[in-house]
């Protein structure tokens, strides 16, 4: 039903719908030890051809543990717009105490590479939720969501690169390498989880708050892909609240995976087979009844979250490193097992790249066979 | 009164050709050939034909052709011949003029404005023969969310389900066969699509003419049972005989309008299916008179949900019409599991041409309305929609899913793959094809064996075509496509109509 508001006729939705493929790589160690990003730097730079500069990030998990109780919320300001800055400061200091904040360190000019222009402003705020009033029903998290959302979309040039706690995302119009070297990451921090992406948008739309990783509190997302069932997965989680407001199939995958892991709660292993289920055929062949009725009854009640197209997503959590492809794996994945440490990457020579010693293992993951790497 | 009428036919017959076999004169129910014993000639009256082409096909030596009689009155963009035929008709018989089939008039079809996308460089085409692709659908509720429970660290197999699920029924194309009664339809085409229907794994909808009981073993779970205002052939044997109930609230063809199968057609067997005494007029009334309301419609759902015990779906089919988006959101919450909309060219065995020509909206546009709404509200989840009325090929399914339909209803199209060449004389009870008539000599035509392998094909030859275009577009199941309009781009449409729609002009 289209709308009539004060004569008004409601217009068809006329998003841009943004296309790019990539190269994400990831690390965990699985006993939770924090390890700096050296080797996970040199890896997404082994993939370089797989970007085109348009598009580099990285997200840390294990990054605060001094400031693990609170949120961790990066934020950009585009232009180092001072009114955006201060309207943030404001915005900040009424929803919630923040106990410390600053910029994000990052290198000198002429230090860096040439080919990032024009960075913004990035600062870190760590801050914990003073709700009042109506918002005290809310649980933290959901009123953490919803000051992201207003701030993305309220305060002007201002964006929220992440919010979860004791983890962050950098990220930045250029290539990975040189993104990880303006914020000095190989220098300045640790975490027991790394996740990295170089993009290759098939535009040219420089904006530093549309490169990857995509955050939702302590959720991020990497992906590679083009998900062809775009529309249908963007209808079906605007019933539940999600507005995409970025335009890229990663958005897309973020949301879903925050609906049915962290509303819905379901398992990971449960989340893989929506996203990427099994063909008909191969459900109708499973011997075991009750695991029959259950893929069967995910298909059919999460039908419009299955990711059709080309894709691979590392999807990171505390604790929680998970790698999916589409269920014809359409597009690369490769994981890697040395001791402790999993790896996840687009090519396999990156792997052994990131690895200081011989792997354990080496291997293909089926399409849609997630690869979850949790803390022991 | 010496009628005024112009036949609409001209037949010619190649003389050298015709080697007097009567074949035409026996095939045609309306009498239109003739043999003269003593000239030893085929004759044909052109004023009875109604260009069903059944003479043409079956002559045997190709002595015959049969085409539209190209008489003239003077050129008149508002007085057509169509018009001052009406005319002539209405003043020779004081009656209102009936017709059949669907509105054959220009209206927009939405259909033939609306193009595809498909994979360029970024993404892969998938190539349907050699990878799988999905066309299996599931009508009925669908759950927000389930839950589920999970022991730590055990595996995927063991999660258990921890509720219980609504009734759904699975189709393995989104194409179901639309209403049409025992009655309306001869026995032959009845069974033909029940047969279709239970072979391809779809389903066929009886219509307001009950259900045989010879065919309620065999075919109950792919029948959709009707429930409409007449209330024909209604026990709780009938509705449980089936897959799903659907209360008919209204039809494309006729909005707004009852039914009438004349006295003459209700023969033993319609008789005994209908539940009505033999050589009775079956009277559907307008309105369904225990439906004055939405309240009125929720009751009747969950009566029939209460005589089904909760196991079939329950569908309410309406036409679409001028607030069907408003409507069909009522129907959600008055318990619908399936909302039917068949829109402006649905077809009908008889209805007022005044009606079939005017009233109603286009299918394209209820179901982008409907789907859009009911998103809205958040909603959409609690029924499955089926699209009816003008669904012509491959491609008008795929696009009505791609605005957000479940799965499409075909009426006429199965009647063409059976015969049917749209001459809209199903009214008249005396179709040559064997299919809109019950003159055992005429419905004999049809053998439900072969009929039933000619819709067969359709199912076929659609779902391969579907496949073919989904794959183009990079998608391999086709829930992947449902309400993706993404997919979708407007051709020569104004502004309004792509807002209405939710699709972006070609190129945008």
């Amino acid at each position: 039903m289209v709308k009539r508001e004060s004569g008004l006729r409601k217009r068809r939705v006329s998003y841009e719908h943004e296309i790019s493929a990539c190269s994400i790589f990831g690390a965990m160690n699985t006993s939770g030890e924090r390890f700096t990003g050296e080797g996970v730097i040199r890896a997404i730079a082994n993939m370089h051809v797989r970007s085109n500069g348009l598009g580099g990030g990285f997200a840390i998990y294990g990054l605060y543990p001094e400031y693990k109780e609170y949120y961790a919320l990066h934020i950009m300001v585009e232009g180092r717009n001072e009114e955006s800055k201060k309207e943030t400061d404001a915005f900040l200091n009424t929803n919630f105490d923040v106990v410390y904040d600053e910029e994000i360190p990052h290198a000198e000019q002429k230090q860096y590479s040439a080919s990032i222009e024009n960075p913004p402003l990035v600062w870190r705020y760590f801050a914990a939720p003073d709700k009042k009033g109506g918002d005290k029903i809310f649980s933290d998290d959901d009123y953490v969501v919803q000051k992201v959302m207003e701030i993305n979309t309220k305060i002007k040039d201002a964006y929220v690169f992440s919010s979860g706690k004791n983890m962050g995302v950098f990220k930045g119009v250029g290539y990975p390498e040189d993104i990880a070297e303006y914020y000095l990451l190989d220098q300045l921090y640790k975490g027991y989880i790394w996740t990295a992406h170089g993009r290759f948008p098939t535009n040219t739309q420089g904006w530093w708050g549309g490169a990857h990783p995509f955050s939702m509190l302590d959720w991020t997302v990497v992906h590679n892909g083009e998900i062809s069932s775009y529309g249908t997965n963007r209808r079906y989680l605007e019933m539940y609240g999600y507005h995409c407001t970025l335009q890229t199939d990663s958005e897309v995958m973020t949301y879903a995976v925050d609906l049915l892991m962290r509303r819905q709660q379901l398992p990971v292993s449960v989340v893989a087979k929506i996203l990427a289920p099994p063909v008909w055929k191969s459900i109708e062949e499973k011997k075991d009844e009750k695991e029959k009725k259950l893929l069967r009854t995910l298909r059919m009640v999460y039908a419009p979250l299955l990711m059709n197209g080309p894709f691979t997503v590392i999807i990171a959590h505390h604790g929680v490193m998970i790698g999916l492809t589409d269920r014809i794996r359409l597009r690369p994945l490769t994981a890697g097992v040395k001791g402790e440490m999993l790896y996840l990457s687009s090519e396999e020579a990156a792997i052994r790249l990131a690895s200081p010693q011989e792997l354990d293992k080496v291997w293909t993951p089926d399409g849609g066979e997630p690869i979850i790497g949790q803390i022991e | 009164m010496k009628s005024y009428l112009l036949p609409e036919f001209k037949i010619d017959r190649e003389e050298e050709r015709c080697i007097r076999c009567r074949v035409c004169e026996r095939q045609c129910a309306f009498e239109t050939q003739r043999y003269d014993g003593e000239l030893e000639r085929m004759f044909s009256d052109a004023e009875k034909c109604v260009g069903c082409q059944r003479c043409v096909i079956f002559c045997p030596a190709n002595a015959l052709s049969v085409s539209s009689n190209q008489f003239a009155y003077r050129l008149n963009y508002g007085w057509t011949r169509e018009r001052i035929s009406d005319l002539k008709k209405q003043a020779e018989t004081g009656g209102i003029i009936l017709a059949g089939c669907g509105n054959d008039k220009p209206y927009r079809i939405y259909f033939d404005h609306i193009v595809l996308n498909a994979s360029q460089v970024t993404n892969p085409s998938i190539d349907p023969l050699r990878e799988p692709m999905e066309l299996r659908t599931f009508l009925g509720q669908k759950l927000d969310s389930l839950a589920l429970e999970l022991e730590p660290g055990s595996e995927f197999k063991d999660v258990e389900i921890k509720m219980e699920l609504p009734p759904t029924v699975m189709i393995e194309t989104p194409i179901v066969f639309s209403a049409m009664s025992y009655g309306a339809i001869s026995y032959q085409a009845f069974k033909s699509l029940a047969i279709a229907a239970s072979g391809y794994g779809t389903l066929f909808n009886t219509g307001e003419g009950g259900l045989p009981k010879d065919l309620r073993a065999k075919y109950w779970k792919n029948a959709i049972v009707q429930c409409a205002s007449g209330r024909f052939g209604v026990d709780a044997e009938y509705f449980n005989c089936s897959t799903a109930v659907e209360i008919k609230i209204g039809q494309g063809a006729k909005p707004g309008i009852g039914g009438h199968l004349p006295a003459e057609k209700v023969s033993y067997s319609i008789a005994e299916t209908r539940m009505i005494p033999e050589g009775s007029d079956a009277i559907s009334p307008a309105p369904q008179h225990d439906i004055y309301s939405i309240e009125d419609l929720s009751t009747l759902i969950y009566a029939l949900k209460e005589v089904t015990n909760y196991e079939k779906l329950v569908s309410v089919k309406i036409a679409a019409v001028h607030n069907s988006a408003a409507i069909a959101s009522g129907m959600v919450r008055a318990g619908a599991d399936i909302i039917a909309l068949d829109g402006l060219r649905g077809g009908t065995g008889a209805a007022p041409k005044i009606v079939r020509d005017n009233v109603g909206i286009p299918i394209e546009l209820a179901i982008a309305s409907v789907d859009q709404r009911l998103r809205e509200e958040g909603i959409r989840n609690r029924s499955s929609i089926i699209a009816a009325g003008g669904i012509r090929c491959s491609a008008d399914v795929i696009k009505a899913i791609a605005l957000g339909a479940d799965a499409v209803y075909i009426g006429t199209a199965a009647l063409v793959a059976m015969g049917c060449t749209l001459c809209q004389k199903c009214y008249t009870g005396r179709c040559s094809w064997g299919i809109c008539t019950q003159d055992p000599y005429l419905a004999k035509r049809i053998n439900p064996d072969i009929a039933a392998r000619r819709l067969m094909n359709l199912l076929r030859g659609w779902s391969l075509e579907m496949k073919e275009m989904l794959g183009g577009m990079g998608i391999n199941a086709i829930e992947s496509l449902r309400g993706n309009r993404d997919h979708l781009r407007g051709v020569g449409l104004q502004e309004w109509e792509l807002d209405v729609l939710g699709v972006k002009g070609a190129g945008e």
